[in-house]
């Protein structure tokens, strides 16, 4: 079913997208919020943009965001897959805790923020291009992996990893990772550690039509936590 | 170099005339101070293990027990008390940050204790609730602006989703983790009986549960544990946790060793592996990110659940409560300095925060001020004791309260605030299932209802006595209370008179 989402507010644009049976082709979207929220079993393509917590608490269902997206994408995502042709902002899959996000260009600060995982929920974010400062904070299962396609620097910002105490991220990058924070644990990914991510990159390389081989050959790294218990030593029984 | 020495804080006295060694004591102690002395046929304790919990006193058979205060002094100082000294021998020692449980037990001023009930004489009739009907019910959420109707005139029911509770109480945050199954069971059975709700707090919601789901505030906290569609559905509300009054402006964590079997499951994250709550949501840097959080929250379950905002009591709460009031949230939950928690670091427990009473009065004159009072209910927490307490709370401008503690309390608690070491006799804070089995849910929950169905007949004694037969007729009315031993400044926050004005 096409849905013009022109001249409608985020809750018509919502209540007509609930309403749909079928897959749902959203056009003119012009930064509608709240689309695809707690959805369990749809596919919803969007060209335009749309707003903040698209496909927050999502569970199950199917975005295709033929564009840019804005902030808090996949908020509490618990289930599914979001695809982004182009870039997201901040919060990107925030305390995520399974399902799938792929973005093709960059994506904004605080991604991956608290992600967690638990026996077959396991998240994935795919990052084309680079992202902001404090990636995977907290993390506390899961997997971030960032391309760094095009990008001649570091593709992370400062201070990915803080409070780190479960999952893992990857950095393809062929310079040097400095300045990592005390909880992580940083090491050249080695075959195994690839493993765990070459069938994301495969699909991340069928997406957008890239050569997932010519990706997995280059240098990544790999960050781990030191410690599931990192404020295990900070108290005392008062 | 220092010795590394605290003499106990307590001393298990027992009685031998009295006891007859049957070893209960040692049974029941998990932190095991009692001891069998096979060759003298006595029973021995170690004072230094013990934590005043009762649990041993209450179960002598032939009250052969006693635990007394340590009359062992440091040289007196007015100034660097003897729980001062011992904090600091601590830290020294360890390094470590003080953790501790249980609300604020400083000698701060309680308010509650300084404001005095009025009620009628001669001028107009106090009311019996034994022989005229009362009206405790309360409805929580956004109260409509206006009427609105359709074009034959009829009127358009526009009240946005709300709570109906038969008493202006409820359950405030515990998660499963931080309390027993049997706990939560007790708390749920009671809510349904008693008709109103208990609060999963940031735990997730254990699968046997979903079943008093009318009677269940979900929590969404920072570390959205067991946070799923499914769980914001099963609930009759969301809460969003910012704060806590036991520990405003931090966050929470859960340690690995109280992550096994169930809470694992129900909190979705490994067994053995940290809960940590961040100290803000990382998706809520503003009020407008937080109207965002609302808004996700309600598209996801269709606008059918209020929406609560919980925070800490701390200085700017009324400004920050017009913020939330103005962020689609439909009820704020405003936790005092006192509340309870199962383990919170001592400086900030003690130090951080204000007491609700001077806190609810603020937001509720706020609100009132702006125009925007009826967009949301209050819910006020952090320590209410009584009945008293909660009439107080209301004509404070409150339309219902959290009881957390004096709930724990009726379960068998006795404030012996070592929930943070995980080994509660009483089977309350503690996940081992020996000690969880102590606590029975069928007990549990009828002492729950006994102590609120009393409290909401003392409601109705009291409000009687001012002549008021319905509790809303009681929320902001300040006429109804006087100050004794306050400031000027303390009644002008408050909003009350002095006792004889």
């Amino acid at each position: 079913m096409n849905i013009s989402a022109r001249n409608l507010n985020f809750k018509q644009l919502n209540e007509q997208i609930k309403a749909a049976t079928g897959d749902v082709f959203i056009d003119d979207c012009f930064g509608q919020r709240f689309i695809g929220n707690g959805f369990k079993g749809k596919t919803i393509t969007i060209y335009g943009t749309p707003g903040n917590a698209l496909g927050a608490y999502l569970d199950g269902a199917n975005i295709i965001v033929q564009g840019n997206a804005q902030d808090a994408v996949g908020d509490t995502m618990n289930d599914g897959r979001i695809v982004i042709h182009g870039n997201a902002g901040d919060a990107l899959g925030y305390a995520m805790r399974g399902g799938s996000i792929f973005v093709r260009g960059n994506a904004g600060y605080r991604t991956g923020i608290h992600m967690k995982q638990y026996k077959y929920k396991k998240p994935v974010i795919v990052v084309g291009g680079k992202v902001g400062s404090f990636l995977g904070e907290y993390l506390a299962g899961g997997l971030i992996v960032v391309l760094g396609m095009g990008i001649e620097v570091v593709p992370v910002g400062n201070f990915p990893g803080t409070g780190m105490h479960g999952g893992r991220i990857f950095i393809r990058t062929s310079k040097e990772l400095t300045g990592l924070p005390a909880q992580v644990i940083e090491e050249i990914a080695s075959d195994e550690d690839m493993s765990e991510i070459l069938p994301f990159l495969s699909e991340f390389a069928d997406l957008f039509g890239m050569n997932a081989e010519k990706l997995a050959k280059d240098q990544y790294y790999v960050l781990k936590p030191n410690t599931k218990n990192p404020y295990k030593q900070l108290y005392t029984a008062n | 170099m220092a010795v590394n020495f605290l003499y106990p804080d307590y001393e298990v006295s027992r009685n031998d005339d009295r006891c007859i060694a049957c070893r209960v004591c040692e049974r029941q102690c998990a932190n095991e101070v009692h001891e069998f002395l096979a060759d003298t046929n006595k029973m021995v304790s170690d004072d230094a293990k013990c934590v005043n919990c009762h649990r041993c006193v209450a179960l002598c058979p032939t009250r052969a027990l006693k635990i007394v205060k340590n009359n062992n002094t440091y040289k007196e100082n007015a100034n660097w008390s003897a729980k001062t000294m011992n904090e600091l021998y601590r830290q020294a020692s360890s390094g470590g940050v003080l953790l501790s449980s249980m609300g604020n037990p400083e000698n701060y001023p309680v308010y509650f204790d300084k404001i005095l009930l009025n009620a009628s004489q001669v001028t107009n009739p106090s009311i019996d609730p034994l022989r005229e009907p009362m009206e405790t019910r309360v409805f929580l959420g956004a109260k409509p602006q206006n009427i609105e109707r359709d074009e034959a005139g009829r009127i358009v029911n526009n009240l946005p989703p709300h709570l109906t509770l038969s008493m202006p109480m409820m359950f405030s945050a515990m998660s499963y983790g931080s309390i027993s199954y049997n706990a939560h069971e007790s708390l749920a059975r009671a809510a349904e009986e008693l008709g109103i709700l208990y609060n999963t707090g940031e735990g997730g919601l254990h699968e046997d549960f979903y079943c008093y789901g009318k009677n269940t505030i979900v929590q969404v906290a920072s570390g959205r544990f067991g946070v799923h569609p499914d769980y914001l559905n099963s609930g009759a509300a969301i809460e969003i946790k910012i704060g806590q009054g036991a520990k405003p402006g931090i966050g929470g964590h859960l340690p690995g060793e109280k992550i096994v079997g169930d809470i694992s499951r129900t909190r979705m994250i490994p067994e053995g592996s940290d809960a940590i709550s961040p100290a803000p949501h990382h998706d809520i840097y503003s009020i407008e990110d937080l109207r965002q959080l609302v808004f996700s929250l309600k598209e996801a379950t269709n606008y059918q659940k209020p929406i609560i905002v919980k925070i800490a009591a701390v200085h700017n709460v009324a400004a920050i409560a017009s913020g939330i009031a103005r962020s689609g949230a439909d009820i704020i939950a405003i936790d005092g300095f006192r509340g309870g928690t199962g383990a919170a670091p001592t400086r900030i427990r003690d130090h951080v925060g204000v007491p609700i009473e001077l806190a609810l009065a603020g937001v509720d004159k706020r609100l009132r001020d702006e125009g925007i009072r009826d967009n949301v209910s209050i819910v006020a927490g952090g320590s209410i004791r009584s009945s008293a307490d909660i009439v107080k709370a209301i004509a404070l401008g409150a339309d219902c309260v959290y009881i957390a503690t004096a709930a724990l309390i009726a379960l068998g608690c006795h404030l012996c605030r070592s929930c943070h070491t995980g080994k509660c006799n009483w089977g309350i804070a503690t996940q081992v299932p020996d000690l969880v089995k102590r606590l029975n849910p069928e007990i549990g929950y009828k002492r729950l209802v006994n102590l609120l169905t009393a409290w909401q007949h003392e409601i109705k004694e009291m409000i009687g006595g001012m002549g008021i037969n319905s509790i809303e007729s009681l929320k902001g009315n300040r006429l109804m209370l006087r100050g004794v031993g306050l400031s000027e400044k303390e009644l002008e926050i408050l909003g009350i008179k002095y006792a004889g004005e």
